[in-house]
């Protein structure tokens, strides 16, 4: 049973156990246009809640990415490498970006849930 | 500056009726992509025809008796020699050697229909009313648009009958729908295309009328950049400016063998020498070699880490399908081949330097 949440910074993380799979939303790929490029530099690393693990750029601009949780960075989706426009196709699924195990599942009650995320980006 | 301050041009209406994404650029609320999206319109662009709209950049007339002779007096343009209806790319400099813009001068017969960037165009005009003893009208009260691509030439003929006939570099004068335009084979993207000056009431209407066509969609100053970028063309701000000379900008062709000769424009002597000796640094295109597009400021430097200069352009390339750059180098790494690093995100990643342009020109020459 997985469950997914979602960040102010226009990050998705879909949680299965203490597995979670990242991405950004259709709002930001939407706002970042084209994406020709992922890195995420942090493959293998420890990182906290809010750190910028990588960066996806479009043909306008870089934008980093953040963890929306503190954890192991285990991979990053290796089809982005030659595909990055799948993040535009389909950036909550087959365009999600790394893996993450969660070292502490309480932080995903600071995220939204789908509602709450859609209306935060409303409101923007 | 907030929103309400921005300037808009006689088709922002149009622009967000197409829903564009709106954004200031030199003090105007300007459209730099439409639904389609950067990458779709550049493509778009190099295939069909792309429609811009440009009429944020100066356009000014210049008047009076030997008016070419007196403008030499600020760019190294030979520009006396410029026939009726040929037009021509120059620079406005400074006494140092820099370059305070770049325009394009016309001869439109009676007088130079003159052609600044829109951020410069205050500072422009004021140069040349201090400078200048000539009748000088901002024409404040017209539109600019441009038509890029393939089919820039069936599109326009359509409504312009005879601008088939124009070579590139050249203008004439057309009526389009009942308005008078000034025509010219021109543009920003490295493809065959046009500029059309024309009265700001009749802009929405021409417009409309383009892109009534099949082959005509709207593109955004975002498609704009990565297009004029792969045409190795230089964008005033970044590739360009006051500390930049037009031999270190690779701009040698812009000055004209008399004006070599006969120096008489601002930072002669600087330009001039470097001419003969060149100089220290050179604009040059970079590729690097993996996917990663290397930005405006980032660092070039040699395999040991040694800064050789910086990247002053850098995005995506839609048509190339990789990143594309151009930036400055110390001149003894400006030979095309030589390879060199980008620092992007602080990791060293290998680029060579490129020739410009990165797609070849589609200029329709006479």
């Amino acid at each position: 049973m997985s469950t997914t949440y979602y960040s102010e910074e226009h990050e998705w993380i879909t949680v299965d156990g203490d597995t979670g799979t990242v991405g950004i939303t259709d709002y930001a790929q939407e706002q970042l246009g084209d994406v020709v490029f992922v890195d995420i530099a942090k493959v293998g690393e420890e990182v906290a809640k809010g750190d910028d693990v990588g960066v996806v750029e479009s043909v306008k601009a870089a934008s980093d990415i953040y963890s929306p949780v503190s954890g192991t960075i285990t991979e990053a989706n290796a089809a982005l490498d030659d595909a990055p426009e799948t993040v535009n196709a389909e950036a909550q699924g087959g365009g999600w970006m790394f893996k993450i195990t969660l070292s502490d599942p309480g932080e995903l009650d600071g995220l939204m849930d789908a509602d709450g995320y859609k209306k935060f980006a409303d409101s923007l | 500056m907030s929103e309400a301050d921005l300037k808009k041009t006689p088709l922002h209406g149009l622009h967000v009726g197409l829903g564009a994404k709106m954004v200031p650029f030199a003090g105007y609320d300007m459209p730099v992509q439409y639904p389609a999206g950067v990458k779709t319109e550049h493509l778009l662009t190099r295939a069909k025809a792309g429609l811009f709209d440009v009429s944020h950049m100066g356009q000014v007339r210049l008047a009076g008796d030997d008016v070419a002779g007196k403008l030499e007096a600020l760019v190294p343009g030979n520009l006396r020699a410029l026939k009726p209806g040929a037009m021509r790319y120059t620079l406005f400099t400074n006494e140092a050697g820099g370059i305070l813009d770049d325009l394009i001068v016309t001869n439109a017969g009676d007088s130079l229909f003159v052609v600044v960037n829109a951020a410069c165009k205050d500072q422009d005009i004021a140069h040349m009313r201090d400078n200048l003893d000539c009748d000088i009208e901002v024409l404040d009260d017209r539109a600019l648009l441009a038509l890029q691509g393939p089919s820039a030439e069936s599109a326009l003929e359509a409504i312009a009958p005879g601008v088939a006939g124009l070579s590139f570099m050249t203008m004439g004068n057309f009526d389009i729908l009942g308005a008078e335009c000034f025509v010219t084979r021109s543009g920003y993207t490295g493809e065959d295309g046009y500029e059309i000056s024309m009265p700001e009431a009749k802009a929405v209407e021409i417009a409309e009328a383009l892109l009534a066509r099949e082959d005509v969609a709207p593109i955004g100053l975002g498609a704009r950049d990565s297009l004029r970028l792969e045409a190795g063309l230089c964008l005033y701000g970044h590739d360009l400016g006051p500390d930049t000379t037009p031999v270190e900008a690779a701009l040698e062709w812009a000055i004209g063998k008399r004006r070599r000769e006969e120096g008489g424009f601002p930072g002669a002597d600087v330009i001039l020498k470097q001419l003969a000796e060149g100089a220290p640094r050179r604009r040059v295109g970079i590729r690097p070699d993996g996917r990663a597009p290397a930005r405006d400021g980032t660092e070039i430097v040699d395999a040991d880490g040694n800064r050789l200069g910086e990247i002053t352009s850098g995005s995506f390339g839609p048509s190339i399908e990789g990143p594309v750059a151009m930036g400055y180098v110390a001149t003894g790494s400006s030979a095309v081949g030589t390879s060199v690093d980008v620092v992007v995100r602080g990791k060293s990643m290998p680029a060579k330097v490129a020739a410009l342009p990165f797609v070849p020109a589609n200029y329709k020459r006479g």
